[in-house]
């Protein structure tokens, strides 16, 4: 090896796929991890830095990230939120297809990898249409898409209605092992509805959306799922049903796995009382009961990977009467500091969360990455575990500023975030 | 807003609900609510009280009876009072809502009296201007003056609200009169029992504090008041109702259903009625049992002592705006 080497020392070394968690020196040569461990020998012209104390963990996978681009560039491009995503060591986004046009086409799967070469400083990986303009009727071409670097295939924020479109999907993709990720939501049980269904939506005088709209879709597709042998994954699920569901459906074998964004496991549906429309979020927040569950299917595996849902909306489409509202909330930036604030209120155990924001999306999608492990790309994050700060939506790199949490006490802050070596963020 | 709260008999800059109201703000509001009541009945039913103040009534939705009773209102106060009318179907769904503010607020009212057809757009909207806010209905949220005025007429019937089993009768799921009925009520000490098909009853109402009926005949027993909502015609071919004549036969007010209820129960709505959907004409025209047309009079008494209290909250112009 001629590159150029450097050694992070004293740092504490995290990484679920190995069950590493000790004090030790990450050596990077040549953009990939050469070694890593307590002892490690460090070649002679070696660069060396030194962590303090401080945790290098894997760079997180987010899967699932809406951006703006293209069509929407004002809410976000590739390259703000990639940006945001650095700054919360966040070294990889997978990117939702529902943009303008919908990545429903090779070409347009290459454009997304070719706009993030040339302007992303993580890396993205996009996931493609799972029908024609995610109209959920026609098919899109699987074959041709995934070798376009389409790593998924999803309607977004819009559920699959239709049972046999559904069933088709599953049975080609299965030719693949391709992987369907589905928005679970019932659009007909959905209605108006627009927050959580109960005592506070009638108080509010909103619609509600009962948790059976979610579960009923994952119930007809864990059946589809079974007929056809797909590979099948819901991109987030909300109440305690779910959970109780697709940890039945794990028993039994179903190839099934699922998400939860990390908003849902910080809040519930008392957020957004006061028709405070930053915490409108599809799947809706719920109950604390369902967030409690949300937590117990982290901690038994029964939920895979935890998501940011990242939804750049501008202002004017939040600051709306709530049910004209438009749904989601930034949240690459804050993905890990969130999950590091669970962690320290003892909700979940650090190995846990982490690997649902590394090691697990990288299985989940077949990606290299989401470890540390000798002979990888470099893709890691330095991070003071307990740091406090507090959320302030403004300051956040994404280029709209709807945060969910904004002004929330968080633990956990990002000091530097590497992908292939090179820094992509130093915290200033 | 920073303002500091106002302080006095009744201490809120805007009226945006029954919720956040107390017992005495809402004993406040019928006490003074009362004395208008016979002054509208005199010759001169002109006051000072508002002389100088600018009052818009700003309807997203539109409104006949309670526009005009506002306006009255207002005029009987000495306010200048101006309309607007914005028709739902030229607002670009809330966008315009908050420019509509800007500029209203640019024209410097004391008095905005909102009514829109999403809830919680009142008081987004009280958020954007400085002068006082009034909530003439939004969405399915609250439509307080409403609750204020029927709470006047069964007091002045009843002499008191407290102790009072009331039943709401309809849809309750899409009605802010409900709502706002239901918090009053249960703050001035009633009972409250709200009926209607499965379909048309709100998810978690027992926990807002009402017993809840599907059987209309058992929901009636006992009560003194029994209060008919209208019953949109959208919610009715088989959305949520099968039909006009199913809804009529179950839960249409008629003399048959109403003997049910306590011996001389009375009858309100807060109108427009649907003759021979949700009631029968033989009980809305009967003055000894029917309230109807007072609780019309009475919504122009309680929204002058609404519009006043509001109104004496505002700085004076000499202490600039807020």
């Amino acid at each position: 090896m001629t590159g150029l080497t450097r050694a992070f020392t004293n740092a504490r070394l995290i990484d679920p796929s190995q069950k590493l968690d000790e004090l030790g020196t990450l050596l990077i040569v040549d953009g990939q991890i050469g070694a890593i461990g307590k002892s490690v020998d460090l070649p002679a012209d070696c660069e060396t830095f030194d962590c303090q104390g401080k945790t290098i963990m894997p760079g997180l996978i987010d899967m699932q990230v809406f951006t703006g681009e293209p069509g929407e560039e004002h809410r976000e491009t590739l390259a703000t939120a990639s940006q945001a995503a650095a700054a919360g060591g966040v070294t990889a986004m997978v990117t939702m297809p529902n943009t303008n046009p919908v990545i429903d086409d090779a070409a347009l799967v290459d454009f997304i990898t070719r706009r993030a070469r040339d302007t992303a400083i993580v890396r993205v990986h996009p996931m493609a249409a799972l029908t024609k303009g995610c109209l959920g009727a026609h098919m899109t071409e699987f074959g041709l898409l995934r070798e376009a670097g389409a790593v998924a295939f999803t309607d977004g924020d819009r559920a699959v209605m239709n049972a046999l479109t559904m069933r088709r999907a599953l049975s080609y993709a299965a030719n693949f092992d391709a992987l369907i990720v589905q928005h679970a939501m019932d659009q007909d049980l959905q209605s108006a509805g627009v927050m959580h269904e109960g005592e506070l939506a009638t108080r509010l005088g909103l619609a509600g959306i009962p948790a059976a709209a979610e579960t009923t879709m994952i119930d007809r597709d864990l059946r589809l799922v079974e007929l056809t042998g797909g590979r099948y994954h819901i991109s987030q699920i909300s109440s305690a049903e779910s959970v109780a569901t697709i940890r039945a459906a794990k028993k039994r074998g179903v190839s099934v796995s699922c998400g939860v964004s990390a908003t849902h496991l910080m809040l519930n549906q008392n957020d957004v009382e006061n028709y405070r429309s930053f915490a409108k979020l599809s799947p809706p927040l719920r109950d604390e009961e369902d967030r409690l569950a949300l937590i117990l299917g982290v901690a038994d595996g029964t939920i895979d990977v935890v998501v940011s849902g990242h939804n750049p909306q501008d202002a004017e489409a939040k600051r709306q009467p709530f049910a004209q509202a438009a749904y989601g909330t930034v949240g690459v930036e804050t993905l890990l500091a969130g999950l590091l604030t669970l962690h320290h209120a003892n909700e979940l155990d650090l190995a846990t969360l982490l690997a649902c924001v590394t090691q697990r999306p990288a299985e989940l999608l077949g990606l290299d990455g989401g470890r540390l492990a000798v002979g990888d790309a470099a893709d890691f994050a330095i991070v003071d575990l307990g740091e406090p700060w507090i959320v302030d939506a403004d300051a956040l790199r994404s280029k709209s500023q709807n945060a969910a949490i904004d002004r929330r006490k968080v633990q956990g802050r990002v000091y530097a975030t590497y992908v292939n070596g090179e820094a992509v963020f130093t915290l200033a | 807003m920073t303002d500091k709260q106002p302080q006095g008999a009744f201490a809120h800059r805007d009226l945006l609900g029954i919720e956040g109201l107390s017992v005495s703000d809402i004993t406040h509001l019928l006490d003074a609510a009362d004395t208008y009541v016979e002054h509208n009945r005199q010759v001169d039913k002109k006051t000072s009280a508002l002389r100088g103040r600018t009052q818009i009534n700003l309807f997203f939705e539109s409104s006949t009876r309670t526009q005009s009773s506002f306006e009255l209102a207002g005029k009987r106060l000495g306010a200048d009072v101006m309309n607007m009318s914005v028709a739902a179907s030229a607002v670009n769904k809330g966008e315009t809502l908050l420019d509509t503010a800007a500029t209203l607020n640019a024209m410097n009212p004391d008095l905005l009296v909102v009514r829109h057809g999403d809830s919680g757009a009142v008081a987004l909207l009280a958020q954007k201007v400085s002068c006082a806010v009034l909530n003439a209905g939004d969405g399915a949220h609250e439509h307080p003056t409403q609750a204020l005025l029927d709470a006047l007429t069964i007091r002045r019937r009843l002499g008191k609200l407290e102790g009072l089993r009331v039943a709401i009768c309809g849809d309750i799921s899409h009605s802010r009169v409900a709502r706002s009925n239901l918090l009053l009520l249960n703050r001035m000490g009633a009972s409250v029992r709200l009926i209607g098909p499965q379909t048309l009853l709100p998810a978690g109402a027992e926990q807002l504090g009402a017993r809840v009926f599907t059987d209309m005949r058992e929901g009636l027993a006992g009560c003194d008041i029994v209060m008919m909502l209208r019953i949109q015609n959208e919610r009715m071919e088989g959305a949520l109702i099968p039909s006009v004549r199913e809804y009529y036969h179950l839960y249409g007010l008629d003399r048959e259903k109403l003997s049910f209820a306590k011996p001389g129960a009375l009858v309100m709505h807060p109108g427009p009625m649907n003759r021979g959907v949700e009631i029968d004409s033989a009980v809305a025209d009967d003055g000894e049992i029917s309230l109807i047309r007072d609780q019309v009079e009475m919504g122009v008494a309680v929204r002058m002592a609404v519009l006043e209290a509001l109104a004496a909250n505002l700085p004076n112009a000499a202490e600039g705006s807020r």
